[in-house]
């Protein structure tokens, strides 16, 4: 196992070089992270790159790393990241990309390369707001029509701005600013690095 | 003369055939499709954004609640993700019972997708014919967890609880009278294991009873042949995963390719198919409730020789016994954290996929050392099969997105999440 993580960790250093800002190989999974002018041309490699030949983008996911730690991030917010297949050589490869600017975040979009980035890239704008230059069509894929705001944004709240109901005056259902109060039932805790290891007291 | 135009045709969201809550907007040319646009969301419920808000042992039920045709299946990708991250594993027995249990899903979840996609197409008997099997297998989760579908069995470190010796039986009533009550309840004298084997036994006729339903059947192979047809360059670069990468002729399984838990120790093969239309598509889940079927088998085996834990010893992750607590202070005070503060997961994150019955099931979760993950990132098969729909409906008859709809058997639980 290790051997393979070796040899594709060797490919990447060859075939992508001084692209690569890091690469962590934890818990036998590696993971690149590459600068936002790179995205498009490192992703291009490793489509087609014979040695690399990650023909299968298996997922894209928003990130926003504003409270990570409870507040003791300091790089940029938004991310990007992207989970790749290698049939040939039966590897997965993490490439993850930080938006620049964290007040309005963009990134170029692997639709070229990949469609079934479409779709992928659709739910990330809509739940994070981060926008795909190049994208056909980055239209709100999983809220509601009208729909206003990041849902998985950290700043968005559980229970949301608005809430639905049907209005008997106007006959029609109206929106109105959300009764509920936010809850916690159990506090989020960050312990000391040892705490939660298996066989530690 | 006559004028002639498009028109736009919305299909659904409360159409039968849609398999739930499809929005379907089709741009038609006559009753040609020129293109087609599914608006999803319908039964979005932000489960990404709850499980942030929720201990990881807590949002095990909600992964119950994405595929709702293949619960465990779901349950047994994120706790294989929360695993990776404490670095532990289940012992072996809870292995080989969630492997039994992954391939009793997919029996569950195939009956329920050729049943239901045959339905779709005009085959009326074949879903009946399907359920009777299908009932079986929910008992065999009823009997392990309490529930018939939202099961919530699997948990990080192992399963919830260990085989019941005993089946629920069947009472006499005044509708179903001692002879009846008798006959339905042979398979159930026995324990659990003894139940699933009866199953095993007889499951295999049960599929030579849909093959000849459906297989040699006219109609359906003039409804399926040719239909939906993807090539396999296609259908990687679409990120097809499951029965729709094989139906293409692409051996890729995890269970295989990058096995996890105890598949590697198992026998069983992989069917491909060779056009990539809605029928081979078919013939690949056949073949794979055949194959499950020996699966499961085998697991019978080897559970009935080895007894053992089912959940790890280590109370930062999993609740010690119930006797135990009574009498150990030190045991009550681990229940207590365990419950009200929950596991504390090292920072990392791990992307853990299996070879779930409709394709690859990832979650991707990411830790900062919380009690609460700071981000599960879902990938469900059908979010990304349901993103060609344009391209494998358009030129394609308004009928034969029905079909469409149907191989890429689509369950919205688990597009919209």
């Amino acid at each position: 196992m290790s051997s393979k993580l070796d040899r594709l960790s060797q490919a990447l250093q060859v075939n992508v070089g001084d692209r690569l800002r890091t690469l962590t190989t934890d818990r036998g999974e590696i993971t690149i992270e590459v600068a936002a002018a790179d995205y498009l041309a490192v992703a291009c490699i490793l489509r087609d790159t014979a040695d690399l030949w990650f023909a299968q983008l298996i997922d894209v996911s928003g990130l926003d790393y504003s409270t990570y730690g409870n507040g003791g991030w300091t790089g940029r917010r938004f991310a990007s990241v992207a989970h790749l297949t290698s049939i040939r050589h039966n590897w997965r490869l993490r490439l993850r990309v930080f938006a620049e600017n964290d007040g309005f975040p963009v990134l170029d979009s692997l639709c070229e390369l990949w469609p079934s980035a479409n779709w992928f890239e659709r739910e990330v704008f809509d739940l994070y707001g981060i926008m795909y230059t190049g994208h056909p069509d980055l239209r709100r894929i999983l809220t509601d029509y009208g729909f206003v705001g990041h849902p998985l944004r950290k700043d968005f709240p559980v229970s949301g701005h608005v809430e639905m109901r049907y209005d008997e005056e106007s006959g029609r259902v109206v929106y109105q600013p959300v009764t509920v109060a936010p809850r916690e039932n159990t506090p989020r805790i960050v312990r000391e690095a040892s705490y939660g290891k298996v066989g530690h007291g | 003369m006559a004028e002639i135009r498009n028109y736009t045709l919305n299909f659904g969201p409360q159409h039968p055939a849609a398999h739930g809550v499809l929005r379907l907007v089709l741009e038609l040319d006559g009753e040609v499709v020129e293109r087609a646009d599914p608006h999803i969301g319908l039964l979005h419920r932000g489960t990404e954004k709850l499980a942030e808000t929720r201990t990881w042992l807590q949002s095990v039920p909600y992964m119950d609640r994405l595929d709702y045709c293949s619960m465990m299946c779901n349950e047994h990708a994120y706790c294989l993700a929360v695993e990776r991250l404490l670095g532990i594993e289940a012992p072996e027995r809870a292995q080989y019972i969630r492997v039994m249990f992954d391939e009793i899903t997919r029996i569950l979840n195939h009956l329920m997708s050729i049943g239901s996609h045959a339905f779709d197409i005009g085959a009326m008997t074949m879903i009946l014919y399907t359920f009777r099997e299908r009932e079986d297998l929910m008992d065999a989760y009823e009997a392990v967890c309490g529930a018939r579908m939202h099961a919530a069995y699997y948990r990080p470190g192992g399963v919830y609880r260990d085989l019941p010796e005993t089946m629920a039986k069947y009472q006499v009533n005044r509708f179903k009278n001692e002879q009846t009550v008798k006959a339905l309840n042979a398979a159930r004298e026995g324990s659990l294991l003894d139940y699933l084997e009866d199953f095993t036994e007889r499951f295999p006729t049960c599929c030579d009873e849909y093959e000849t339903l459906l297989t040699e059947n006219r109609i359906w192979k003039q409804r399926t042949v040719g239909i939906g047809v993807v090539s396999p360059a296609r259908a990687l670069a679409l990120g097809f995963t499951g029965p729709m990468l094989r139906g293409s002729g692409i051996a890729w399984d995890l269970r295989k390719k990058q096995p996890y838990e105890v598949y590697d120790r198992l026998d069983f093969d992989i069917p491909v198919g060779k056009n990539g239309d809605c029928y081979d598509r078919y013939l690949v889940r056949m073949e794979e409730m055949r194959q499950s079927n020996r699966i499961v088998r085998q697991c019978i085996d080897w559970l009935r020789q080895n007894p053992g834990p089912v959940i790890v010893d280590n109370h930062k992750v999993a609740p010690p016994r119930r006797e135990k607590m009574k009498e150990n202070m030190e045991e009550l005070i681990h229940h207590f954290k365990l419950f009200s503060e929950g596991i504390h997961v090292p920072a990392g994150e791990v992307y853990a996929a299996i070879e779930h019955p409709k394709g690859e099931f990832g979650v991707y979760a990411i830790s900062d050392g919380a009690n609460k993950p700071y981000r599960i990132k879902l990938r469900s098969p059908g979010f990304a099969h349901l993103a060609a729909m344009d391209e494998l409906s358009r030129g394609h008859m308004i009928a034969d997105v029905v079909a469409i709809i149907g191989t890429m058997d689509l369950v919205f639980g688990d597009v919209d999440r």
